[in-house]
């Protein structure tokens, strides 16, 4: 065939009639969708219709949640928006808890509900819910489709909006009405959103302002978010800080944007961060924020933050400068478009010989640290434990709570893309489900999925996806019998009043894993857990490790609610430990 | 501000106000001279520059926001209109006649014991009159809230408004 020919037909195709469920599907391929996460429903049959006829890659999760998280779990692996199919009433308000997630955490997504006949929206029809209304300050854009003549119009803007900018959720709700009606398929089209226009290249003058600023500061320190790994912007990370000798904290999500293993890295910031990162803040003179949003999980208590600092922030957000944090440099633009600009500015680079020794000091004096435990399984050990056994490689998924806070601290990231949590909203259940998308956006990885005994116990029914599927996630439950991090602050806080927080009747996890097809394998000592990871580290498939550690075991360093960074407990100079 | 005239476009903007927990005073909606744009005017009282600035931000955010304007500091046109139903019997008209005249305010409605008045005007001129009426009885106020641009001319001004208006 001619080349003319296929760009007829190819225009053919675009411009052609067909109905709003088809739409959907010729806009998927468009936008090169590989992959499906959703449910079906009474409101979605013409678009599963359609689904079963083309052939699409469609994940059936066993509840909506799962699909959702799934979907962040793929969209955080691979840069490209998820997509998720849920149908009207219950399975979109299902699917709630993954979009204020993926909000929080800036996640691409494109969210498709069904939606009652228009004729009958309003009527509280069966299946009925106001999605839009519900999920509106929880998308960065939501849209109903009114009538079928703007279906490609608003899937193409949603794909715009979902990918371009601060990536978010975007959701379109489609009235079952809008899925059989037919119209015209043109999706060759310019996205024309005069309300929406991203600034993604930095001001040039501030540019300069933060050049001049480093070159004149003894204490710079870098504090990079998850910005960083959306803008894939690792390697100019690393050329700028060597090349101006700063060392670098990362946030929680930002794990992996800067080499664990780096003699400038500093380790993770906040609550749970190291001695040296934390007293980094406190003592720096400059502070160039790269991506990271100041949540108040990692300033503490914003009167004692960074109080020596001059406080830089590039950020694609504009809202984000200045919300949290009063801000001298204000940068707003693509993380890698600023750290490139900067490093072209080639400017002086600071002397920071004396702040990188005395950090060094604190790094050697401050480590991470544990008691270690014959005859049981330290949290941390295994944590330790799974990163030596698979070289630091393996992609990581979490919930929220102590096993998340272990696996950020002994999990040391060298490489980016491979940490996928629940940060911002901290949602339980979110592991496993997301495991699911990491293993589908890389086929070739090592995922393992560390999850708590509660929050797996939340979302387990994805394990018929992942033994039907065949996908080899090693899933590792930190099982301490309790809500660990509930448990740790009533400990602290409520003078070990523990109200609801301790779980000792649990199904046999094993025996779980065993009914859904998928091998289970369980650890009460150290050396056990050496064994069974070894095992399940050389199967090809699935396997769930059920790790009975240490119960009361807490999360150290922290930093108590309404504390300042500086008043981090649990800290232990090294000469007192006793290892 | 003006906005993309869009369904749910106004429970978008007010949904933010709520849940950056802003409070509204006033808030006016009405199409423009464009087609498919709507202007809105808030009135949003804020304790300092900074929670000014968020919610300008935030607002900016939002997809179907095309433009905002922060016009507090500026020489603004500023309207409000409203009605005033306040008990009248024949004895006190007169009186109540002479009184709204310098308001430029009118009589738009009588009967056997009230009347209702129509009042445009700056805010603090409606807030004026209501206080003159208040002796008399008011029976219902119905106010539009404050609708506002920028003049042709902007001079150095010495607007004291409290208020935020955007």
């Amino acid at each position: 065939m001619t080349k003319m020919k296929v760009e007829e037909q190819e225009k053919a195709r675009t411009k052609a009639r067909m109905s709003g469920s088809l739409m959907l599907i010729e806009a998927l391929k468009e936008e090169k969708v590989e992959v499906i996460f959703g449910y079906p429903g009474g409101a979605v049959l013409p678009l599963y219709d359609e689904l079963y006829k083309a052939g699409v890659f469609h994940v059936l999760t066993r509840h909506e949640q799962g699909a959702i998280h799934a979907a962040e779990g793929y969209a955080r692996i691979s840069g490209k928006p998820g997509v998720v199919i849920a149908t009207s009433g219950p399975g979109a308000t299902n699917i709630v808890t993954g979009l204020t997630d993926a909000m929080m955490d800036s996640l691409p997504l494109v969210v498709f509900t069904g939606q009652v006949a228009t004729s009958v929206i309003g009527s509280d029809a069966f299946q009925e819910a106001d999605v839009v209304g519900i999920t509106m300050p929880i998308t960065k854009h939501n849209y109903q489709v009114r009538d079928i003549s703007e279906l490609p119009r608003i899937i193409k803007e949603a794909f715009h909006i979902a990918t371009t900018g601060r990536p978010g959720p975007v959701l379109i709700d489609i009235p079952k009405d809008i899925t059989t009606a037919e119209g015209e398929f043109d999706y060759d089209q310019d996205v024309h959103l005069p309300g929406y226009q991203p600034t993604t290249q930095p001001n040039h003058w501030q540019i300069r302002r933060l050049v001049e600023a480093v070159s004149q500061s003894k204490r710079p320190v870098i504090l990079a978010g998850a910005g960083v790994l959306h803008a894939n912007a690792s390697n100019e990370l690393r050329q700028y800080a060597e090349q101006q000798n700063i060392p670098v904290i990362h946030t929680l999500l930002g794990l992996g944007g800067f080499p664990a293993d780096h003699p400038l890295f500093l380790g993770m910031a906040g609550m749970h961060g190291t001695y040296t990162a934390n007293m980094a803040l406190c003592e720096c003179d400059l502070l160039i924020n790269i991506g990271a949003r100041f949540d108040d999980r990692v300033t503490g208590n914003l009167n004692y933050f960074a109080p020596k600092a001059t406080v830089a922030h590039i950020d694609i957000d504009p809202a984000e400068i200045g919300k949290n944090v009063p801000t001298k440099i204000p940068i707003v633009s693509d993380a890698k478009a600023a750290l490139q600009e900067l490093i072209a500015q080639q400017g002086k680079p600071a002397d920071t010989a004396a702040w990188l020794e005395q950090l060094d000091e604190w790094k050697r004096r401050f480590p991470l640290h544990y008691e270690p435990e014959a005859g049981t399984i330290k949290p941390q050990k295994l944590i330790e434990m799974i990163y030596e056994m698979t070289n630091g490689e393996a992609i990581v998924t979490t919930d929220v709570g102590q096993h998340q806070m272990w696996a950020a601290q002994y999990y040391k990231f060298n490489r980016p893309h491979r940490w996928v949590t629940s940060g911002g909203l901290g949602t339980m259940g979110f592991g496993l489900p997301a495991a699911i998308g990491a293993q589908l956006a890389d086929r070739s990885a090592t995922v393992v999925s560390i999850v708590g005994d509660g929050g797996f116990q939340m979302t387990f029914q994805e394990l018929s996806v992942i033994q039907e599927l065949g996908l080899p996630i090693k899933i590792v439950i930190v099982n301490n019998q309790a809500l660990g991090m509930v448990r740790q602050w009533q400990e602290l806080f409520y003078e070990k009043r523990y109200s609801h927080s301790l779980i000792p009747n649990q199904p046999d996890f094993v025996k779980l894993a065993e009914a859904y097809g998928i091998p289970g394998l369980r650890a009460k000592t150290e050396a056990e857990a050496a064994e069974v990871l070894k095992q399940a580290f050389a199967m090809d498939g699935p396997v769930l490790l059920d790790f009975h550690v240490r119960a009361d075991e807490n999360v150290y360093p922290m930093v108590a609610p309404g504390k300042g960074l500086h008043e981090m407990v649990g800290v232990k100079a090294c000469e007192e430990l006793s290892r | 501000m003006t906005v993309n005239n869009r369904p749910g476009v106004l429970n978008r903007i007010t949904g933010l106000f709520t849940k950056r927990h802003y409070n509204i005073e006033s808030i006016t909606v009405g199409h423009t001279e464009i087609e498919g744009v709507s202007r809105m005017t808030f009135v949003v009282n804020v304790d300092d520059e900074r929670t000014a600035e968020q919610i300008i931000k935030q607002l900016n955010k939002q997809i179907d926001v095309l433009k905002v304007n922060d016009i507090t500091d500026q020489a603004i046109v500023a309207r409000e209109l409203a009605l005033i139903k306040v008990a009248a019997p024949p004895a006190v008209r007169q009186e109540i006649y002479t009184l709204i005249e310098p308001f430029r305010a009118s009589i738009v409605d009588v009967s056997k014991d009230s009347l209702v008045i129509q009042v445009t005007g700056e805010p603090e001129k409606v807030e004026a009159l209501i206080e003159l009426l208040r002796p008399y009885g008011i029976k219902e106020v119905a106010r539009t809230g404050t609708t506002a641009f920028t003049r042709g001319a902007q001079k150095a001004t010495t607007n004291q408004k409290t208020a935020f208006i955007i």
